[in-house]
């Protein structure tokens, strides 16, 4: 059985974080329930269906970590490919370009991970931005329609650069080498699941990329919430009449006060976990401008319908793409390889 | 249990949005016509109805095409029991009309495209009349809009491997053949009721 992702601390985290869900979706039905609480009933909706996403998100999650990094890996393969056909079919291509669509599809975004799973940093940090950003210009010129040339090219290079690359450094977190727990808690660990638990070697991995997801999605959340709540000054009207300079800090702020305070089930010593969280949080929210930017342009509110009414996945991670890349650099510099 | 399996399949790939506009999912006898850009269209459109409705819908397809090599031949039969009309000898005393409606009797409903072939942009060519005999030899079937958009995107004209993307069918409200209505005006009302589709 490969539970060697799992020791006591994930499991402290994972039954917080189950524990604060719960008590989201508690709050969430209640205020739906009640008649007369004077809020919009559109965002009471909203925030059950942020709650839903997050719960089929962390359950998928939990699967894949119980399941081992190869897992893990595929899944977010998985969200990746998703998130990259919503994009793609968003951004109208030509029919020349369906060639070059099949190779992004069928070999760059598996070939990507593949190169995660057996940990090539030399080959996965390259192979997108440089070979594919090459080849996918080529293939089209000789598909030869010259039509809107350069921006069939940019368009599909962001999807993959965004919705693939971007992506995937989350799944490499589960490589790097990070420096072994203190051997007290890892006694602990070993002691209080030792039935289930063969070697928790990986186990720090698995909460680096739990609190990177977890502080991400917080981010949004506090961001959700500070601008309903103090949103005064709009960042840019056309983009969002809905991203405003407080929700910003409100965002940034909560997230880095609540990942500095999870530094424990981190690596970090806590002055980094708070940065770490402030950069993750804003970049997520670059992230979250960006998609805008990208949405805006394409006349559109939201990217997909996976499931009726819902935004699309790619509504959901796009703050997790933006983050990242940045947050794997960052850790790979504080534990040198 | 192939049928299920190849339907599941069919969705994921297309990763189809099946919208259901003033129709709702019904076993009565209809004609679906819809707009064709794609070779896998009649596929699509049989997966996206509901189980129920699915083993009671069977595809008109062109002989030419589903007869060729193995695979063909086997989905069109076994799977989804498509009806393969003959494009290029089309007898008088053995009408494709004539063939649908002996193939349906009374249980049976069918899913036609009557540009006849795909269309190579995004606008929906001219209707053949078959629709509109099928609708004057058998008035009481519902004649149903469907329009299926972005498949040419996934499996364009001359391709044969497809790019998952998204695409989007969107069904239409019922329509029937009006009292002593022109066979120009009806094939023209039933073309603008799939374009209008588009928009909603």
């Amino acid at each position: 059985m490969n539970l060697m992702l799992m020791d006591l601390a994930t499991f402290a985290l994972v039954g917080g974080v189950l524990t604060l869900l719960g008590a989201a979706t508690g709050i969430g039905q209640l205020l739906r329930h009640q008649a007369d609480t004077g809020m919009n009933p559109a965002v009471i909706e909203q925030f059950n269906m942020r709650i839903r996403a997050w719960w089929l998100l962390c359950a998928m999650l939990a699967m894949a970590f119980l399941l081992g990094r190869g897992v893990t890996v595929a899944l977010f393969w998985f969200l990746s490919s998703w998130a990259l056909r919503e994009f793609i079919t968003l951004t109208p291509t030509r029919m020349a370009d369906h060639r070059a669509l099949f190779w992004v599809f069928f070999l760059f975004t598996p070939l990507q991970y593949v190169l995660i799973g057996c940990n090539l940093y030399d080959l996965f940090s390259v192979v997108i931005p440089v070979y594919a950003f090459l080849f996918i210009p080529a293939r089209i010129a000789f598909a030869g329609d010259f039509k809107r040339y350069l921006e069939r090219c940019a368009k599909i290079q962001s999807g993959l650069m965004i919705c693939v690359y971007c992506l995937s450094y989350a799944p490499a977190l589960l490589y790097l080498k990070l420096p072994p727990p203190p051997p007290a808690a890892a006694a602990a660990g070993a002691v209080a699941l030792a039935p289930v638990i063969a070697a928790p070697q990986q186990a720090p991995n698995a909460r680096l990329l739990f609190f990177f997801l977890l502080v991400v999605t917080l981010g949004d959340a506090f961001q959700y919430l500070s601008e309903k709540t103090l949103g005064k000054h709009i960042i840019a009207p056309a983009i969002s009449p809905n991203r405003t300079w407080e929700g910003y800090l409100g965002g940034v702020g909560c997230a880095t006060l609540f990942g500095t305070v999870m530094w424990w089930a981190t690596p970090f010593k806590p002055w980094e976990a708070s940065l770490m969280s402030m950069v993750i949080t804003t970049m997520g929210f670059a992230g979250g401008m960006t998609m805008s930017a990208i949405k805006r342009d394409r006349g559109v509110k939201d990217y997909g319908t996976l499931v009726e009414g819902h935004a699309g996945v790619l509504d959901r991670i796009d703050s997790m793409c933006f983050a990242a890349p940045v947050f794997y650099h960052l850790t790979r510099f504080i534990f040198p390889q | 249990m192939t049928r299920t399996l190849l339907a599941a399949i069919a969705r994921l790939i297309s990763g189809a949005s099946v919208r259901w506009v003033d129709c709702e999912p019904d076993t009565c006898q209809r004609v679906y016509f819809a707009n064709h850009t794609s070779h896998l269209d009649a596929l699509v459109l049989w997966s996206s109805l509901p189980a129920h409705v699915r083993e009671l819908t069977r595809p008109v397809a062109a002989k030419d095409y589903w007869e060729k090599g193995w695979v063909r031949p086997y989905l069109a039969k076994n799977v989804f029991d498509a009806l393969l009309i003959d494009r290029t000898h089309i007898k008088v005393h053995q009408s494709p009309v004539d063939l649908m409606l002996k193939a349906i009797g009374d249980t049976h409903s069918l899913i036609v495209f009557p540009e006849g072939k795909r269309s190579t942009d995004s606008e929906i060519d001219e209707f053949k009349s078959g629709l509109y005999y099928l609708a004057k030899k058998r008035p009481d079937l519902e004649l149903v809009p469907v329009h299926i958009d972005n498949m040419n995107r996934v499996l364009p004209r001359g391709e044969f491997l497809p790019v998952p993307m998204l695409s989007c069918i969107t069904f239409g409200a019922p329509m029937w053949l009006e009292a002593g209505e022109a066979k120009s005006k009806f094939l023209e009302r039933a073309r603008s009721a799939v374009r209008r589709l588009k928009e909603t």
